[in-house]
């Protein structure tokens, strides 16, 4: 939230969704995911803004946009942390925590070289795990886990 | 979706025990032709003369008659055809796949696009259930039992995709394993804290001869060149084991040796005439754990 006379480094936007404290790094895969570079709307975003917690942050703000849960989950994948808010009439009416799902269809490439989704039109699926408290996309097709270090996100064409 | 063996968890313990026994009467009673009219597709993207013959045989000792290819070259593959293409024309023509292609995952999907049964013959360095079936068979063929054996596996347990599945199917009858690779080849961290999470016990060794004289089973593998990307990692380690017939003067009266076959180096001829050598008549299982494998997925046993 920014209001009581704090700079807004985004404008803001009377009906919507912002999605805020995304670490820097990861602005550009949380687009990709959920595919705002056909977006419609308008779509204003600030990156490297200062954040006590995350050092340089990142914020994206969609108007008159509300996602469904398992649309916005998806973020999650890189932005574990992030958190979403949904605006009407300029006031936050609802914060969102979200949650890895459980399953992933798209989005992720299988950092496997040998996995038969790198090398035919096959949508890669995963279950999402665990180890040592690291987030683990276990693809269902070569068995192999990719770690989110090695995570690609697969861009809409 | 009809039921498929793609990876050895696909069966549960009860249903790799049940395919066992019918292993076991196909072993005593070979000529059983219940397939009589019954097409099945060996489609091998990758070659393999053992696993392809094995298969075959199986399906002919059936009565079943076989189609396929054994290397992509010829087929409309290599016309840019996809996998999926392919799939779901052949499905289309007979009433069970056998597969093997050098892309891990590949038969997972062609079980997801095809209309009949896929039995995954060896998917990269991924899964190769058969060989599982064949081993547990064999293994339990030379000791009576699958419950409470020591199994002392030695040689590639890096990339050794048979070692991989072997494990995870035994780990169903209580086994103690010991782990015998140079440091190079050795079992990796997944692979042990499946163990740990059970409460397996294993250790690992790079001695071979301290730890031939406990175990009941000794699965020798090969270092496999194709599976390396740097050549000089396999010259390093390509020679380190070389089981002798001398070696084995202190092996337990009951221990017997497995390969999944060819071997190279690591196994000396000599051993062949030791009362431990066990790898011929392993393969030979090879024909008997895939009959059963095939009629048990067509719903005939």
């Amino acid at each position: 939230m920014e209001k009581g006379g704090k700079e807004l480094k985004v404008s803001a936007i009377k009906n919507g969704t912002v999605l805020d404290h995304i670490p820097a790094s990861q602005l550009f895969k949380v687009i990709s995911i959920l595919g705002l570079k056909d977006c419609a709307n308008q779509v204003t975003f600030g990156m490297n803004l200062e954040s006590r917690r995350l050092g340089k942050k990142a914020i994206i703000k969609v108007a008159d946009r509300y996602f469904e849960e398992t649309e916005i989950n998806k973020v999650a994948l890189v932005a574990p942390d992030a958190k979403i808010n949904i605006i009407k009439d300029f006031e936050v009416i609802e914060k969102k925590v979200i949650r890895v799902p459980d399953e992933i269809s798209g989005i992720v490439k299988c950092a496997n070289p040998k996995c038969i989704t790198n090398h035919q039109p096959i949508t890669t699926k995963f279950t999402t795990t665990y180890e040592n408290g690291e987030l683990k996309l276990h693809c269902r097709y070569c068995e192999k886990n990719t770690s989110s270090d090695n995570m690609k996100i697969i861009s809409e064409n | 979706m009809p039921k498929s063996l793609i990876s050895i968890h696909d069966f549960t313990k009860e249903e790799m025990l049940h395919v066992l026994d019918v292993a076991q009467e196909f072993e005593k009673n070979k000529v059983q032709p219940i397939l009589r009219d019954k097409v099945i597709a060996t489609l091998f993207f990758e070659p393999s003369t053992r696993t392809r013959l094995s298969f075959e045989t199986a399906a002919n000792r059936l009565g079943a008659r076989v189609i396929g290819f054994s290397d992509a070259g010829n087929t409309s593959v290599s016309k840019g055809e996809t996998l999926k293409d392919t799939i779901k024309m052949v499905s289309n023509y007979v009433d069970l796949i056998v597969m093997r292609h050098p892309l891990e995952g590949a038969a997972r999907y062609a079980s997801e696009v095809a209309s009949v049964p896929v039995i995954n013959a060896g998917d990269g360095a991924n899964q190769h259930p058969s060989q599982t079936m064949l081993d547990l068979f064999t293994i339990r063929q030379t000791q009576g039992t699958l419950n409470n054996l020591k199994i002392n596996m030695v040689g590639d347990l890096k990339y050794g995709r048979t070692v991989h599945s072997l494990l995870q199917a035994m780990s169903h009858f209580n086994p103690d394993f010991t782990f015998t690779a140079p440091d190079e080849l050795k079992m990796p961290q997944e692979y042990k804290d499946f163990l740990n999470a059970k409460g397996i016990p294993y250790t690992e060794t790079r001695d071979l001869e301290g730890s031939l004289n406990d175990c009941d089973i000794l699965y020798m593998t090969r270092v496999q060149q194709e599976r390396f990307t740097d050549p000089m990692e396999y010259e390093k380690v390509k020679n380190t084991y070389n089981l002798t017939a001398s070696m084995l003067g202190g092996a337990k009266d009951n221990m017997k040796i497995l390969h999944p076959l060819p071997r190279i180096t690591e196994i000396a001829q000599d051993v062949d005439d030791t009362k431990h050598a066990y790898y011929f008549k392993q393969a030979e299982n090879g024909v008997y754990a895939r009959m059963a494998i095939i009629s048990y997925l067509l719903g005939y046993k």
